[in-house]
């Protein structure tokens, strides 16, 4: 099965779980009195859920077939592409929210920009620290000072 | 009215005005170019500055010149990194950014600007001569009619998502409509698909989801398979438009500035809608060799929306100067600012302060003028961006788009969201399913679903849809414009392999 059809299925299955909480599970905490009126918090999800699960089965059941095109990536061969970059990306960038806060945003931002650069292969170090710190002050003080919008820029633990 | 126009023209050109316009563009064009912040939550940070000034007139110049300069700074990012920061310029990624790979960044930033140019100084012409009259027309619509009408807008999407991929655009706008109504319904107050997760009370963030969709799967792409981001030598060439071109896009500025204006005007149908929409009729009725282009860097799927945004926007002033109503978010604020200064905007503006409503509406000329000759300059300079090698600029793109999710909501659990629909993102991107609708469905659907739950009240079920001729003349035009792509793709498979049986 091809995988815009593997991904129809998974949407169906999202339409499914979705419709089954608008139609079974979510008016029964509702207030007697909202019951007399035509539209309930779950009216609106209820046409949704229907129509999401007519259009999965739409692309599901081949009904209505795609024109072949050529793919910018071919995701078959995604192991011949850099998908250890891509991924190591990713992980840093879920390091990175878990760290914001506790680290504080300049050390975490640096960090992230000189590990992101790495991560690319970037070995000029001379470079790759300057412009990643510099960036760095530079973005917090624009938002924190400019605009005011309060960021920790150390960790807790030193004072920020 | 030429009283009118004189005074606001002596107002709207006195120094400290010219100074506000100029400062309010700038300061839009730079912060809008920042994924992340829309012109919502930099005219709420400008609020304070206005308003110490003391004089309404100034304030209001003020924050309109940032209001434009942010939407041509979406533009600018929207086309250079395909992270647009605010959804009236999502539109103009699909093809700017194209434009931009082939090594045309400048020309499409020149396009950009002449359109947005000739987008909002039309728009500030029709709302001089039509503001009057043009408020009594938007009073016609109720809730209904503005129901049908995101209806035909989202079918409006799905339908220029192209042959054969109609079911699947279909899918993906479901799919942004749904998501819109996770967390609290303006109309219910009642958590909704929360799965108890506090942090999901208030819903996903249109921010981290427009990241998710575009900035993040774009620089996934750019790391999977490495590509030289701007053509052959990395200098910024073809800056001027030829002729042709401009011969070719006058036409479709000068349609998409009537009908964003108008889309404008209506309250709750801003840039958004107005963008898509002027992109979608612009593609249907382009000849199909011009068709296949779009998406792919036609010039006239850049000019569309960038003209009807800007027309939208000042559209958008209509009920806001004349009714008191807001029109969009942004003008919602502008109202708050308004009200903050001891001025309230109506019917009674016009009479009792001429000089704001046609300072207003002159500095508007101004500041589009401004925008235009600050920045065509400025655009090799701006373009440059694009010359950063990838090692530096995809962490920056991945950091801004992070900084996007994280300023608009101030959490970190934004930022975790962003990584996880990225992903999902990435790989519906594989699988070749369109992610604009989805987008586009997120934002109308809470409007939506608020119009559609009044629209039941009012006539106590479904009744409205044949009671009321426009909503049902609306909703026909929607289903028209599902059903008719198909039918084409059908009729044309159909001819095809009667072609190659001999027929």
């Amino acid at each position: 099965m091809a995988l815009d059809r593997w991904v129809a299925l998974v949407l169906l299955g999202i339409c499914l779980a979705y419709g089954y909480a608008a139609w079974f599970t979510m008016d029964g905490n509702l207030a007697p009195f909202m019951r007399r009126n035509p539209i309930w918090p779950s009216t609106f999800p209820k046409v949704l859920s229907v129509l999401g699960i007519f259009a999965t089965l739409i692309i599901l059941l081949g009904i209505e077939k795609a024109a072949p095109k050529d793919a910018e990536i071919d995701y078959r061969r995604l192991h011949e592409y850099h998908l250890g970059q891509a991924l190591l990306l990713l992980a840093l960038m879920v390091a990175y929210a878990l760290c914001l806060r506790p680290l504080g945003f300049l050390f975490s931002t640096s960090a992230f920009l000189i590990l992101g650069s790495l991560t690319l292969g970037e070995r000029k170090w001379h470079i790759m620290v300057p412009v990643a710190v510099s960036a760095t002050f530079g973005v917090w003080y624009l938002v924190q000072e400019v605009l005011g919008i309060y960021m920790r820029p150390l960790p807790g633990f030193i004072g920020g | 009215m030429l009283e009118g126009l004189l005074i606001g023209l002596q107002t709207a050109l006195s120094f400290q005005n010219l100074l506000m316009v100029i400062g309010g563009c700038l300061i839009g064009t730079f912060i809008g170019m920042l994924p992340g912040l829309g012109p919502m939550s930099i005219i709420a940070i400008m609020i304070p500055v206005a308003i110490s000034m003391g004089d309404p007139a100034a304030a209001l110049i003020l924050l309109a010149g940032v209001y434009y300069g942010a939407i041509f700074g979406g533009s600018t990012s929207s086309i250079l990194l395909n992270a647009p920061g605010v959804a009236g310029t999502v539109a103009s990624s699909f093809d700017g950014y194209p434009m931009a790979q082939q090594g045309k960044a400048g020309k499409a930033l020149t396009i950009a600007a002449i359109s947005s140019f000739a987008g909002g100084s039309i728009g500030a012409l029709l709302l001089m001569v039509f503001a009057p009259a043009l408020s009594s027309v938007a009073l016609l619509f109720h809730s209904a009619e503005y129901f049908a009408l995101m209806v035909v807008g989202l079918s409006a999407i799905a339908a220029f998502a192209g042959t054969g991929q109609v079911a699947k655009a279909m899918i993906m706008t479901l799919l942004g409509l749904i998501m819109a109504t996770v967390g609290e319904g303006a109309l219910f107050n009642l958590p909704r698909f929360t799965m108890g997760i506090m942090d999901l009370q208030s819903g996903f963030g249109f921010i981290t989801l427009a990241m998710a969709m575009f900035a993040l799967p774009e620089a996934l792409f750019l790391v999977l398979k490495p590509k030289n981001l701007q053509g052959d030598d990395g200098e910024i060439t073809d800056l001027r438009i030829t002729g042709a071109e401009a011969k070719a896009i006058a036409p479709v500025i000068g349609r998409q500035s009537l009908q964003g204006f108008f889309i404008g005007v209506l309250p709750g149908a801003g840039a958004t809608i107005a963008s898509f929409l002027g992109y979608a009729v612009e593609r249907n009725i382009a000849p199909k060799h011009e068709q296949d282009e779009f998406g792919k860097g036609s010039i006239k799927g850049l000019a569309a929306p960038e003209t009807a945004n800007n027309a939208a926007c000042t559209g958008s002033f209509v009920p806001l100067l004349t009714l008191g109503i807001p029109g969009s978010g942004t003008t919602a604020i502008l109202l708050g600012a308004l009200i903050a200064l001891n001025v309230t905007p109506g019917p009674r503006l016009m009479i009792d302060n001429p000089q704001i409503f046609w300072a207003v509406i002159m500095s508007m000329f101004i500041g589009n003028l401004v925008l235009l000759i600050l920045n065509l300059p400025l655009i090799p300079y701006i373009a440059k961006v694009l010359s950063v090698p990838r090692t530096y600029l995809i962490p920056f793109i991945l950091f801004f788009t992070l900084m996007g999710a994280y300023i608009g909501q101030n959490n970190a659990t934004e930022l975790l969201l962003l990584v996880g629909f990225g992903i999902c993102a990435t790989a519906l991107k594989f699988a070749d399913y369109p992610l604009a609708p989805l987008l586009i469905g997120f934002i109308l659907g809470g409007m939506m679903e608020d119009n559609f739950s009044r629209s039941m009240q009012l006539y106590d079920g479904i009744g409205f849809i044949w009671e009321r001729p426009m909503t049902l003349a609306l909703l026909v035009v929607a289903a028209l414009l599902i059903v008719l792509p198909s039918y084409r793709a059908r009729r044309a498979k159909a001819r095809a392999e009667g072609v190659a049986e001999g027929d």
